[in-house]
């Protein structure tokens, strides 16, 4: 079988892969995106749907500044919006230690354009009255938001295929191999696809094809418990998060303009790679109740209808692996988000569409490169 | 060996029955019940103080609903039932619970879901109109409250129950403006080798029909809903519809029962895992289990309406026979010729449930008629229209990704009321088979849970 | 008592049951002891709620506690779904959701 040519085979329709496809489209690529299910399906498409900024990796935050550019122009480059709304973020602390960690961020934040407003007790009151008492301190970013993280990947796919990249769904890329100049991917059903050059954005799957050029990574996967509420009229407009050292206070919320309030946060659930599974364990949902009580006392009343669960991909670092292969000239990398990467997937999408197309991005990514695990390897075999 | 640890869901026929076997064998189950009172939804005891007799309130069915309710008041004691308590989530082998706010869990050795059925809708035009109930709804205010949804009713439909509530309605005082059967008369004639394998149901059923014609009850049959008219903030006016040879009338009505059969309540039978299978005559999943209720999860069992509609009677034997499946996986001794004699009375009411959905079908076709503007789901109030744009403009075939998309079965209900409706109409825009859709997958929590429970630990503290 | 005519049910038996007194958006009404919130307030009105989306008023739909159609809230805020909740004298019923008359906290 002839296999199907292309400038660029990007391997994950994620949101990552998507976007990258897209904004690679722009630059004048030809490019095949492959899917093994359906577009934003998996991590992608179940997340919080999370446009924050604040609390960030501070390296992280020109690509999270890039990326956020991008959300807010979603629509004239799309079509559609994926119901991004800038509704600001707002993060608060109960232990008086925390203030601290918030106001350092929020002064290093600064000089990577990200500002933010500090609220004590008094001002978090005045401006945001439904925080209950244990709230002493908060941390806001007004150009922050949310968007529905069911649409977002999606819109990115059918923008990609409407300016002509090729997109396949339900085909599953059972090996990936550079043996001449191009590389040559092969689908379950014997399809092949062929470029000189490969991104990988395949989230909890992508550790499977860095193995195969040899760059393991020690990728792990988890599933986010989520929920979401009856709707109510319209009123939370920020995004509101926990910024605390204890796992088990961290929970974060937000309203959808129909009114519904998504939720999620505290210990993760099990996921399996495998079977493309993730389940919401019903014993997770008492700990996230507390705690959303203890953040907004007058969700009390709020019925859960819905809960949910996805496959996410962690680091031990929790940063992702994005940049250029260590190993293999044109193959390209950017999966493993850590449960942090839906903010950030336009940016991706674009950076590494610049760093594909012109061999360097402007966005600075190198903490993120891959030859961290290799050093890390190299280091315990040593040890 | 520890005293076996078995856990059944629901206090309708299937479960007391259940629960009754399990006594015999000196076991104490745990029932959970999200009623008040036992007797499911079929044999629903009326509320403290009301003082119609068991032969007004269920007719023929009276000598079984008063022995289903004494045979539970015998079991009380010996069993450890909790009213008034949601199973809404399930994992491995731990059950949890709601009761009030209150969560808690309990681990199972075996698990006995007996969760019964609700009615299985198609929508019509205007069915999110005030107004507008579900057939069990109507046989509910009825039984339980001894009221009528409407002063005038028109039930719309088709199967059995429209013509029994229908009835009870009449004789009970109400005004019954017409019955509106979406199935074709010929199609019954068709169906008597099977409806004659439970004769004595038959007659009834023709005895009912009789009963509304000599009442002077306009019925007919094969029609096609068109729209349920009315005003947002008044609610149902009147309904139109298509006679079987094609004439469009309208109907004056304050009030409209809705139903084509029942479809399973199989959330947690699908959140313990379970697997489904597709049902090519009714056009919907059922949980997979064997003939005696033992599901495709090691120590889950599935019995009566919440796993295959087959009605109350059916219910009763199936409750009894997966009570034995439990007490013989567990290595009690089993009666062989018991279970060989509830098997073959299973078989006799399977053979009739085939005559029943042949007689009476879901009217599949409907759904691809369906106007753009008509209300597919209610809680998030999402038109075919807004759906099929899901399919024509953004792909999904597949039923959870076309939620996904449109919103549809996403709001409180959990797609209970527009699942089978919305399969249809995805199936036949994108022109694939309904199998090929899917079902909604089931969700924790099986019903809404308040933010405020708080779990039996939290509450001492 | 008998069916008020402004009530959307009928009664049909059971009557001489001791009535409860309640309100529905401040306005007294009267029930039987043993009916359901729902049957006794749609005995008053003709509707429990509108719909969040603009399609008008609901009036429940499933009498079963399934289609979560006919919660309603009390007047301090707490939600009640009307067909499985039984009338109890003095209920202060609110037809509207309270959360409408929270400020916008943006």
């Amino acid at each position: 079988m002839k296999p199907m040519q292309a400038d660029v085979i990007v391997i994950g329709g994620g949101l990552m892969g998507t976007a990258a496809a897209f904004f690679l489209r722009r630059r004048g690529r030809s490019v095949i995106l492959l899917e093994r299910g359906l577009v934003g399906q998996q991590a992608s498409g179940v997340n919080f749907g999370n446009v924050r900024r604040q609390g960030r990796f501070l390296p992280q935050l020109p690509l999270a500044n890039r990326s956020r550019e991008i959300w807010g122009r979603l629509k004239e480059l799309l079509g559609e919006d994926a119901e991004f709304l800038a509704t600001g973020h707002i993060r608060v602390c109960y232990d008086p230690r925390q203030i601290g960690v918030i106001e350092a961020y929020a002064q290093k934040a600064r000089d990577y354009g990200l500002d933010l407003e500090l609220l004590n007790a008094n001002s978090l009151k005045a401006r945001f009255g439904f925080f209950g008492p244990e709230a002493i301190a908060g941390s806001y970013s007004p150009n922050d938001g949310h968007a529905n993280p069911r649409l977002a990947a999606p819109a990115f796919g059918r923008a990609a295929a409407r300016t002509g990249v090729a997109v396949f769904e339900n085909t599953e890329i059972i090996s990936i191999a550079k043996p001449g100049d191009d590389f040559q991917a092969i689908a379950a059903d014997g399809r092949m696809f062929s470029a000189p050059i490969a991104l990988v954005t395949a989230g909890a799957w992508g550790g499977a094809l860095s193995r195969q050029f040899e760059e393991p990574v020690p990728i792990a996967v988890h599933g986010p418990q989520m929920a979401v509420t009856e709707p109510l009229p319209y009123r939370l407009k920020p995004v509101i998060g926990v910024s605390t050292a204890i796992p088990q206070e961290v929970v974060y919320l937000r309203q959808v303009e129909r009114g519904n309030i998504v939720f999620g946060g505290g210990a993760r659930g099990p996921a399996f790679a495998d079977i493309r599974r993730a389940y919401a364990v019903p014993g997770h949902l008492g700990n996230q109740l507390r705690q959303i009580r203890r953040l907004v006392p007058a969700l009390a009343n709020m019925r859960v209808i819905r809960t949910w669960s996805g496959i996410e991909s962690y680091l031990p670092d929790d940063i992702p692996v994005m940049g250029p292969s260590a190993r293999v000239s044109g193959l390209y990398y950017a999966f493993g988000f850590c449960g942090h990467g839906f903010q950030l997937g336009p940016g991706v999408g674009d950076v590494m569409a610049e760093l594909i197309d012109r061999g360097s991005t402007m966005t600075p990514i190198e903490p993120f490169h891959i030859k961290r695990f290799a050093v890390e390897a190299a280091r315990s075999v040593s040890a | 060996m520890a005293e076996p640890r078995i856990v059944i869901v629901g206090a309708g026929p299937a479960g007391v029955r259940a629960a009754e076997t399990l006594v015999a064998s000196g076991v104490r189950p745990i029932v959970i019940d999200e009623g008040g009172r036992d007797g499911g939804q079929i044999y629903r005891r009326q509320p403290e103080g009301f003082r119609r007799s068991y032969a007004s309130l269920y007719g023929s069915e009276a000598g079984r609903a008063e022995d289903m309710h004494r045979s539970f008041d015998a079991l009380r004691d010996r069993i450890d039932y909790r009213p008034e308590t949601l199973a809404w989530g399930i994992w491995e082998k731990q059950l949890h619970l709601l009761q009030g706010s209150r969560t808690s869990a309990v681990d199972f050795d075996a698990l006995i879901i007996a969760s019964g059925a609700t009615d299985r809708l198609m929508p019509v035009r205007g069915w999110n109109r005030a107004g507008v109930y579900s057939m069990g709804a109507a046989q509910i205010a009825l039984k339980s409250q001894a009221t009528a949804i409407g002063k005038r009713v028109v039930f719309m439909g088709s199967g059995p129950l429209l013509y029994l509530v229908a009835a009870q309605y009449s004789k009970a005082g109400a005004e019954v403006a017409a019955v509106l059967d979406t199935s074709p008369f010929h199609l019954r004639v068709k169906a008597l080798p099977q409806l004659i394998a439970r004769p004595d149901v038959l007659l009834k059923g023709l005895a009912l029909t009789l009963k509304l014609r000599r009442g002077g009850i306009e019925i007919q049959t094969g029609i096609t809903p068109v729209e349920i008219e009315g005003r947002p903030e008044i609610g149902v006016e009147t309904i139109r519809f298509r006679t079987s040879k094609g004439k469009v009338r309208t109907i004056a009505c304050d009030a409209v029962a809705l139903g084509y059969h029942l479809r399973p309540e199989a959330q947690l039978a699908d959140l313990a895992r379970c697997e489904f299978r597709f049902d090519a005559q009714t056009r919907q999943f059922f949980p997979v289990k064997d003939a005696d209720g033992r599901s495709s999860v090691a120590g889950v069992y599935l019995a009566g309406d919440g796993a295959l509609t087959l009605g109350a009677d059916a219910a009763e034997v199936a409750g009894r026979l997966a009570a034995l499946a439990v007490l013989s996986d567990l290595g009690r001794q089993v009666a062989g010729v018991q279970v060989a004699r509830l098997r073959r009375r299973l078989r006799i009411f399977e053979r009739f449930r085939r005559g029943i959905a042949a007689a009476f079908p879901w009217p599949a076709g409907a759904a691809a008629a369906l106007g753009e503007d008509t209300v597919v789901c209610r809680c998030e109030n999402i038109t075919a229209g807004e759906l099929r744009a899901a399919v024509s403009d953004n792909g999904a075939v597949e039923i959870n990704r076309a939620k996904a998309f449109s919103r549809v079965g996403m709001g409180r209900c959990q797609g209970r009321y527009c699942g089978h409706a919305a399969a249809e109409v995805i199936a036949a825009c994108a022109g694939v088979p309904v199998e090929a859709v899917g079902r909604i997958r089931a969700q924790a929590p099986v019903k809404p849970l308040i933010i405020g429970a708080e779990s039996d630990a939290e509450q001492a503290a | 008592m008998t069916s008020n005519e402004s009530g959307r049910f009928r009664r049909l038996g059971e009557e001489g049951r001791s009535r409860l007194v309640f309100s529905i958006d401040g306005q007294p009404a009267e029930g039987c002891k043993g009916d359901s919130l729902l049957v006794a307030m749609l005995m008053q009105i003709r509707h429990l709620r509108s719909s969040e989306f603009g399609d008008g008023n609901r009036a429940g739909f499933c009498l079963m506690g399934a289609c979560q159609d006919c919660w309603v809230w009390t007047d301090t805020g707490e939600r009640l779904r009307a067909c499985t909740t039984p009338l109890a004298a003095g209920m202060r019923i609110a037809t509207k959701a309270p959360e409408q008359a929270w400020p916008s906290l943006a």
